[in-house]
C-alpha cells in the first residue's frame, strides 16, 4: 500500500518544485531523478506483484475523502470560471450537472465512501508500468523538447514551469485511476486528466489550440457526466461505490452502471463519434501527443473498459460496444491511408488501436481480455516511440509531411531505424501488436464472427499506410543528404528507451502474459489463455531471424555495379532528372499515394459517427432491456 | 519427426515443383496463344542463366531486402507444410511481401515505387479474403492448426464453398496473373515497364523467381486443405485450380487498381462473410 501511495503522491513533490523553480538547471535534476524514481518505483511494483492476486486497502478516516471533494469543487470552479470566460457555456453547463450530481449523492445517497479504497491487482500493476516507464521516459524527452519548441517559437508564451507541473500531476492523477477501488476517487482523478489534457493541448494559447482544447473538455466532460451518473445509480440503487462490489454483484445488477462508465471509457478512449478530441489534441507539443496517445489519457479509457469486461461478457449491450469499438478500429484505419501529416497517420492509427481493445473489452471472455491487455501494452511503447521520433525528425527536417521523410535512412539513420522499429512494431509479425491481433482475432471469432470480419478488413488498410510510410523511409536517394540537427542527450535516452522496449517486450511477452496477464484472467474467468509452446517456438525463430537481419546491412555485396535509375531510358547525367517530352530536363520526384478520393476523411468520419452514434443509443437500450 | 521430414521436403522440392508449375504454365499459356511454347525446364535455365549475369543495381541495400523476402517466403512455407498455425504463416507471408515491396521502395526509381505502390494496393485488396479464409477455416474445424486441420478428415469445402471460391479469386492476385498483374507485368515494354522488379537483374531476379515458386506451392498448399480429406481429389482440385488460373490469365486483360481493391473487398464482402454467417448461424 505503501507503494501505491508513493505512486500516486510523489509526483505532486516534483510537480510543485517544477512550478516553483525558473532555473533550466535545476528543472533538468528535478524531472530526471523524478522520472526515475517513478519508473523504477513502478517498476518495483511490478516485481513484488509477480503473479499476484488482488489486494485492497482500506484508507483510515476521512480525511482524503474530504480533501479529494475539495479538490473535486476546486476543479469544477477552475472550469466554470474557464468557461464562462471564452463564452463557451456548454462547460459550466455539464460541469454543474455532473458537480451537482456527486453533491446530490454526497450528502442525500447515503454512501460516501466505499470499505476498500484502493486496490491493486496484476491489470493495475501493467498500467502502472506503462505510466512510469513510458510516462517517465516522455517527461524526460519533453526537457528538451520544450527548450528547443520556444526556441522555433518565440511567439508562444514560455509557460515551461507551468507544463511540468501539469505532466506531473497528470502523471499522479494515472496512478490514481488505475489503483481506485472507490468509484467516487477514481471519478476526482479521472476528471483531473480530463482537466489536464484539456490545460496542455491549449499549451500555445493560439486560437486553434484553444478551440481544440475545448472541444477535447468537452467530450471528456460528457464522459465525466456519464461517469458521474454511474456512481450516482450505483449509490443510490445499490449502496455501493465500490469497484469490486460493482463487479462482484452479476451482469444483470451491474449492467447499467457499467455503460454508463464504459460510455466514459469510450469518450476519453477517443472511439467514434468522440474521436474528434485526439485528433484535434495534435496541435499541442509533440511529447503531450505522445504522453496523451501512449501512457496516459486514452489508456484510462481501454482500462476501465476491460475493467468493466467480466459485466459486458455475453451481453448484448457487451457486443455493442465491442462493434463500436470494431468500427472504429476499421474506419480510423482506413481514414489514415489518406493522411501525409505524420501525426495524424499516428493519430488515426491510435484511434484504431483503441478500437480493438475496446472491441476486446465489449466482446469480454477471457481470450479478448488477454489480447486486449497485451495490446495496450504494445501499443504504449510503440506509440510512445513513434511520437518522440516524429518530434524529433521534426526539429531535423522542419516538417511533419511524410513526403518529406523521404529517403531519411541515408539522412539520420538512427531517427529512420527508431521510426522502423516503431512502425514493425504497430503492424509486422512477429512484433506484439501481432500477437495480440492474432489472439484478438481467435477471441472474436469464438464470441461473434462479425468483429472478426470488421478485423480482417481493417487490417488490410493498417498494412497499406504503414508500408508506404515504411517504403518512404526506406528509399534510397541519389544524392543523400545528412540532416543538420544533432539529437540531443535527453531525446537519446527516450527513443533509445523506447526502442529497446518496444523490441524488448517483443521478446518478453510471454514472461508479461504468464506473470500478470494469465494470472489476472485465471482470477477472473477461472480460465487462462496460453499460447502453446509450438507457437512460441516458432515466434522465437521469426525473432531471431530479424534480429539477424538488421546485420544485413553490414554486408556488402562484392561484383554489384551501379547504375541509375530506369526513366525510360531519357536519364540525364547525375539520374536524378530526365529529359521531358519537349526535350527540356525534368526533375525525378517520387511521391506516394493517398487516394484522397476512395479514402476520404470527412465522409469516413461522417459515416462513422452516424453508426456509432446509432450504436450508442443501441447500447443503453439493450442495457435497459 | 514426420513433421521434420516433411518440412525437409518442403524446402527441397516445393522449388522443383514450383519450377516445373511454371513451366507448365508457359506451355499451356502458349497452346492457350497458338504458340508451341519453351520446354518444360524453360524456367530453371532462365534461373541458372539469370545467377550467371551481372549484378546491377541502383544501391547496395536492395538487393538485400530480396534476400530476406526470399529468406521469409522460406519460412512460411515451412510454417505451414510442418503443420504450424495458418494465421501465423499468413503474417509471415505478409511479412515476406513487406520485404519485397520495401527492395522496390528502397531502389528509389520511378517505375520500382510504381510497382511497389501497386503492391501494396494488391495486398490491401487480398488482405481480407486471406484473414476470412482463415476465419471460415477456423470456424469448420475449431483450430488454426494445419496439422489438426487435416487430421479432421472432413471434406472442408462442403462447409466452405464461399471461401474456397473467394480465395480462388485473389489467387489470381497472388500468382500475379491477369487481370490483377498490375505491380509487375511479364513484359518489359508495358507502361510500368517490370513494375517492382524494375530494378532488380541477375541474381537478385532469380532470388525472387524462386521466392515466387515457393510461394505458389504454398498457396497451392493453400488449396489443398480443403479437400484434404481424399487425396487424389485434392492433387485434382490443385491442379484444375492452377489451370483456372492460367485460362483467367489469359482471357483478361489487365484491369485498374480500384477493381482490383472493389472487387476484391466485394467478394471477400458476398462469398467470404456469407460463408462465414451461414457457418455462424449452423453451429
Amino acid at each position: 500500500m505503501k507503494t501505491l501511495f508513493f505512486l500516486m503522491a510523489f509526483p505532486l513533490l516534483p510537480a510543485v518544485l517544477l512550478a516553483a523553480v525558473s532555473a533550466a538547471r535545476w528543472r533538468n535534476a528535478i524531472v530526471k531523478m523524478s522520472s526515475v524514481v517513478l519508473a523504477a518505483a513502478a517498476v518495483a511494483l511490478g516485481v513484488a506483484h509477480v503473479k499476484g492476486g488482488t489486494s485492497y486497502y482500506a484508507v483510515e478516516g476521512h480525511w482524503v475523502d474530504g480533501a479529494l471533494f475539495c479538490g473535486e469543487i476546486g476543479l469544477s470552479l477552475y472550469l466554470l470560471v474557464k468557461g464562462f470566460l471564452s463564452r463557451r457555456y456548454v462547460v459550466p453547463l455539464l460541469v454543474v450537472l455532473q458537480t451537482g450530481l456527486m453533491i446530490y449523492s454526497e450528502f442525500f445517497g447515503g454512501v460516501v465512501s466505499a470499505e476498500r479504497d484502493l486496490s491493486v491487482d496484476n491489470l493495475s500493476v501493467i498500467m502502472a508500468m506503462i505510466v512510469g516507464v513510458v510516462g517517465g521516459l516522455i517527461s524526460i524527452y519533453s526537457l528538451w523538447y520544450m527548450k528547443d519548441y520556444h526556441a522555433h517559437h518565440p511567439e508562444i508564451p514560455n509557460r515551461t514551469r507551468s507544463f511540468f507541473f501539469v505532466v506531473f500531476v497528470f502523471l499522479a492523477a494515472m496512478f490514481g485511476i488505475v489503483f481506485s477501488n472507490n468509484l467516487r476517487w477514481m471519478y476526482f482523478f479521472w476528471e483531473v486528466t480530463s482537466v489536464c489534457s484539456f490545460w496542455l493541448i491549449g499549451y500555445s494559447q493560439t486560437e486553434e489550440a484553444v478551440q481544440n482544447a475545448f472541444r477535447a473538455l468537452k467530450i471528456n466532460l460528457l464522459g465525466g457526466l456519464s461517469f458521474a451518473l454511474g456512481i450516482v445509480y450505483l449509490a443510490f440503487v445499490h449502496k455501493t461505490v465500490d469497484m469490486s462490489q460493482l463487479l462482484a454483484m452479476g451482469q444483470a445488477a451491474a449492467l447499467i452502471p457499467a455503460m454508463f462508465i464504459a460510455f466514459a471509457g469510450l469518450t476519453k478512449s477517443a472511439q467514434m463519434p468522440f474521436s474528434s478530441w485526439l485528433l484535434g489534441a495534435m496541435v499541442a507539443p509533440t511529447p503531450v501527443s505522445a504522453l496523451l496517445h501512449s501512457s496516459t489519457m486514452v489508456k484510462a479509457g481501454v482500462y476501465v473498459i476491460i475493467k468493466m469486461a467480466p459485466i459486458l461478457q455475453n451481453t448484448a449491450a457487451g457486443f455493442v460496444i465491442a462493434l463500436i469499438g470494431g468500427v472504429t478500429f476499421l474506419l480510423a484505419s482506413a481514414t489514415a491511408v489518406s493522411q501525409n501529416n505524420a501525426k495524424r497517420v499516428l493519430a488515426y492509427s491510435t484511434i484504431a488501436n483503441l478500437g480493438l481493445i475496446v472491441a476486446c473489452g465489449g466482446v469480454g471472455t477471457f481470450e479478448a481480455v488477454w489480447a486486449a491487455i497485451l495490446l495496450v501494452v504494445f501499443h504504449a511503447v510503440a506509440k510512445g516511440l513513434l511520437f518522440l521520433t516524429v518530434g524529433t525528425i521534426e526539429h531535423e527536417i522542419g516538417s511533419r509531411d511524410i513526403e518529406d521523410m523521404h529517403g531519411l535512412i541515408t539522412r539520420s539513420p538512427a531517427l529512420a531505424i527508431f521510426m522502423l522499429i516503431g512502425i514493425a512494431g504497430m503492424f509486422l509479425a512477429p512484433f506484439g501488436m501481432l500477437i495480440s491481433k492474432w489472439v484478438t482475432l481467435k477471441a472474436f471469432i469464438d464470441s461473434n464472427p462479425i468483429l472478426a470480419i470488421l478485423l480482417a478488413f481493417g487490417s488490410a488498410p493498417t498494412l497499406f499506410f504503414w508500408a508506404k510510410w515504411m517504403g518512404k523511409l526506406l528509399a534510397v536517394p541519389h544524392t543523400p543528404r545528412r540532416t543538420a540537427g544533432q539529437i540531443e542527450p535527453e531525446e537519446w535516452t527516450a527513443l533509445l528507451g523506447l526502442a529497446v522496449l518496444t523490441i524488448g517486450a517483443c521478446g518478453l511477452f510471454p514472461l508479461i502474459a504468464a506473470e500478470y496477464i494469465e494470472p489476472y484472467t485465471m482470477q477472473l474467468y477461472g480460465h487462462a489463455f496460453s499460447l502453446g509452446y509450438a507457437n512460441l517456438a516458432i515466434m522465437g525463430i521469426m525473432l531471431g531471424a530479424l534480429i539477424l537481419l538488421p546485420l544485413g546491412f553490414f554486408y556488402f555485396p562484392k561484383n554489384l555495379k551501379y547504375e541509375g535509375a530506369y526513366m525510360a531510358g531519357a536519364n540525364l547525367p547525375g539520374n536524378l532528372s530526365f529529359q521531358g517530352s519537349l526535350g527540356q530536363p525534368r526533375d525525378m520526384i517520387i511521391r506516394n499515394v493517398y487516394f484522397r478520393a476512395y479514402f476520404n476523411e470527412a465522409s469516413l468520419s461522417r459515416l462513422g459517427n452516424w453508426i456509432t452514434v446509432l450504436l450508442i443509443v443501441l447500447m443503453f437500450v439493450t442495457a435497459e432491456l | 519427426m514426420k513433421i521434420f521430414l516433411i518440412t525437409l521436403a518442403y524446402l527441397v522440392l516445393a522449388p522443383v515443383l514450383g519450377g516445373l508449375l511454371a513451366g507448365f504454365d508457359r506451355i499451356v499459356t502458349a497452346r492457350m496463344q497458338s504458340r508451341v511454347g519453351p520446354p518444360l525446364f524453360q524456367p530453371f535455365y532462365d534461373v541458372l542463366k539469370l545467377m550467371a549475369k551481372e549484378n546491377l543495381a541502383v544501391n547496395h541495400f536492395q538487393n538485400f531486402y530480396i534476400l530476406c523476402f526470399l529468406v521469409f517466403m522460406i519460412i512460411t512455407g515451412a510454417l505451414f507444410f510442418a503443420g504450424g498455425d495458418l494465421l501465423l504463416a499468413i503474417f509471415a507471408l505478409t511479412l515476406a511481401g513487406i520485404f519485397l515491396v520495401m527492395g522496390a521502395y528502397s531502389a528509389n526509381s520511378p517505375y520500382s515505387i510504381i510497382g511497389a505502390e501497386r503492391e501494396l494496393i494488391l495486398m490491401m485488396a487480398y488482405e481480407p479474403m486471406l484473414l476470412i479464409a482463415a476465419i471460415g477455416l477456423y470456424m469448420a474445424t475449431g483450430t488454426f492448426i494445419v496439422h489438426d486441420m487435416i487430421a479432421i478428415h472432413r471434406p472442408l469445402i462442403f462447409q466452405l464453398p464461399g471461401i474456397f471460391l473467394g480465395l480462388v479469386y485473389i489467387l489470381t492476385i497472388k500468382f500475379r496473373k491477369s487481370p490483377f498483374d498490375l505491380s509487375t507485368s511479364h513484359h518489359g515494354h508495358q507502361e510500368i515497364v517490370k513494375g517492382l522488379t524494375t530494378e532488380f537483374s541477375g541474381p537478385a531476379l532469380a532470388m525472387i523467381e524462386v521466392a515466387h515458386w515457393y510461394e505458389n506451392i504454398l498457396l497451392l498448399g493453400l488449396v489443398y486443405l480443403f479437400f484434404a480429406w481424399y487425396p487424389p481429389a485434392a492433387v485434382a482440385a490443385v491442379i484444375l485450380t492452377y489451370f483456372f488460373e492460367i485460362f483467367i490469365d489469359n482471357t483478361y486483360a489487365r484491369t485498374k487498381w480500384h477493381y482490383a481493391v472493389k472487387w476484391s473487398w466485394a467478394v471477400a464482402a458476398t462469398l467470404g462473410v456469407g460463408n462465414v454467417a451461414t457457418l455462424y448461424f449452423l453451429r
